[in-house]
């Protein structure tokens, strides 16, 4: 039964994945962010990052990588969730039995394969515009744990934020503090450039941490020494990660059995009421 | 006026016992704050029986059927839904269920079938021999006659058919018990009496119970072995739309022709009324029509009786 429910949530997953991605808006909206971000490394393409010969496209293009690793796994899991609250997707996964794994397994599918090809939108065209990329068997192993192991921690704290939305207009205001959490996070220029209290706070996230590691995958090991230490401090990295996966592993369960148990027919056709009143 | 539970002695092999209720509830009560929706509510309900549920708006039809579907915590009382706790139930005892609510919009993007087939999918492990699970796709479009909507965006489904679709994922897993809360809204009179063809064949066929809520008393009529009106926080009246009538002190219209004019009275007594009308009149009586009240009035009465009460 255990196969045969893994199966069920798999499915679920892809074809999910594959509606959204033969979906014009949900299209746009992905090669959107990709598309903009090729256009600011052409700009900055005769840049070099302060204090190196590395071209600073380079520098961004890997960084920005965290940046929608981030922005899939926080902001689209938090809005999945309030979405699929609002029109009662979550209360059908509860009126069917096992209907709530089922669904958490497909949303994991949907999130993970909907960030990587906004991933992919972003790298292989921008990978002819800048120069300095490289990816050996290094990097590439360190891709192999950095990968899940982001997405381990930042998408229980999108489900749970998702928990407190009461719909999915609210919960794109998560858009700001992303946004501003990537402005701090060594993104587009390194995170040494910033006032020391700054890159404290930056270093309580796991953005800073993704793009690091991200940077020791794809680009040239002399640019370690415009990180903060002069260093890719990968085991510091994958601490942090492991931290913010074992919190948020912990309270999301939590958290999402109590919105859970608040679903029920009338709640949904409440919010239905409030979502027609503000259409009119 | 509750009738006395005799279960039916067809129908073996299933996970409730012959001699259990299929539903029991017993002064079920529910307060949101200081504000009581339920009071003590009590029936019970027998495997394969139609009970339909009505009452006024804001009487807590909702509010019961989200408790014995296990998607409310009750405030006090007793409930056993096919022999469980809705409160702790099961995934198993989920299998058994259907659930029709009032506004679903749920999975736009996804195609009927596709959907159908994916949720059928989860009761696969809850098939047994008398009962197989769930039902296969096409035969579930037929009965539902979504046939030709099967490849068809949910999204882009008229709201007659999105509920035609709501009531095939109710009854995908072919449960045992089926909640259907105001399954008819939005149903053109064809459909509607296809609708009502469906619910005999569930409980005539698959022996399925079914606790439905509507606000059209024709519908009441059709379809319920037994009608509950809730009202004021309890159950008001419990028994078939004949017995209801009977309780309402048997007023009943007669009308007739005579001599070419129309006539119309209504008597308690309507049996002895039209015998003295023949001895008076003899053949010169014709068009003859005697109609007990019906349940609208029936309805209107007993619950205007019980809210003069609270």
């Amino acid at each position: 039964m255990r196969g045969h429910l893994l199966r069920s949530g798999l499915t679920r997953g892809v074809i999910e994945l594959r509606q959204t991605l033969t979906n014009g808006t949900d299209l746009f909206g992905y090669v959107l962010t990709p598309v903009l971000l090729i256009g600011l490394l052409f700009l900055i393409r005769d840049k070099t990052v302060p204090g190196s010969e590395i071209s600073l496209g380079a520098y961004s293009l890997v960084s920005s990588l965290a940046m929608l690793l981030v922005l899939g796994a926080l902001t689209s899991t938090a809005q999945y969730l309030t979405m699929d609250r609002e029109d009662g997707t979550l209360l059908r996964a509860k009126a069917t039995p096992n209907g709530m794994v089922g669904y958490l397994i497909g949303k994991i599918v949907l999130i993970v394969g909907a960030t990587a090809v906004s991933c992919v939108a972003a790298l292989v065209p921008g990978w002819f515009v800048v120069d300095g990329l490289r990816l050996d068997v290094t990097g590439a192993l360190t891709l192999l744990w950095l990968a899940p192991l982001a997405l381990l921690a930042i998408m229980p704290t999108g489900a749970m934020l998702g928990a407190f939305f009461n719909n999915a207009r609210t919960a794109a205001v998560l858009m700001l503090p992303v946004t501003g959490l990537t402005a701090i996070s060594g993104i587009f220029y390194p995170l040494a450039m910033l006032p020391g209290w700054l890159q404290g706070v930056a270093q309580a996230f796991p953005m800073y941490w993704l793009g690091l590691g991200l940077r020791s995958s794809f680009l040239p090991d002399s640019l370690a020494a415009a990180e903060v230490s002069g260093s890719w401090r990968l085991l510091e990295a994958a601490g942090v990660l492991i931290l913010w996966s074992v919190v948020g592993l912990a309270l999301a369960p939590g958290v999402l059995r109590r919105m859970a148990s608040r679903e029920s027919g009338s709640a949904v056709a409440a919010r239905r009421e409030r979502a027609m009143s503000r259409a009119v | 006026m509750m009738e006395t539970v005799t279960t039916g002695d067809f129908g073996a092999g299933r996970g409730v016992s012959i001699t259990e209720p299929v539903m029991e509830v017993r002064d079920l009560r529910m307060s949101y704050g200081s504000r009581a929706v339920l009071t003590g509510v009590d029936f019970t309900a027998r495997r394969g029986e139609v009970l339909v549920l009505l009452g006024p708006n804001g009487a807590g039809k909702s509010t019961t059927i989200e408790i014995l579907e296990g998607f409310r915590r009750r405030s006090g009382g007793t409930v056993r839904v096919l022999g469980e706790d809705p409160e702790r139930g099961t995934e198993a005892w989920r299998a058994r269920l259907g659930v029709v609510l009032q506004s679903w919009r749920d999975h736009g993007k996804w195609r009927v079938r596709e959907l159908l087939g994916h949720l059928g999918g989860y009761y696969t492990a809850y098939s047994t021999p008398v009962r197989t699970r769930p039902w296969q796709v096409d035969d579930l479009l037929e009965v539902v006659g979504l046939t030709g909507s099967a490849d068809i965006r949910i999204g882009k489904l008229s709201g007659g058919q999105r509920r035609r679709l709501d009531v095939a994922i109710g009854i995908v897993g072919r449960p045992d018990l089926l909640f259907l809360d105001e399954p008819t809204v939005g149903f053109d009179p064809e459909a509607r009496r296809e609708f009502h063809d469906l619910v005999h064949r569930l409980t005539d066929v698959d022996d399925t119970t079914v606790l439905l809520t509507t606000h059209d008393l024709d519908e009441a009529e059709k379809l319920a072995d037994r009608i509950l009106i809730l009202a004021g926080g309890r159950i008001i009246a419990d028994g078939s739309a004949d017995a209801l009538s009977l309780r309402v002190a048997g007023e009943a219209e007669v009308r007739w022709n005579h001599s070419g004019q129309r006539f119309v009275h209504t008597d308690t007594d309507a049996t002895s009324f039209v015998r003295k009308l023949f001895e008076q009149h003899g053949e010169e009586i014709t068009d003859l029509e005697v109609r007990r009240s019906s349940l609208e009035e029936t309805y209107m009465r007993l619950v205007r009786d019980a809210e003069g009460e609270a």
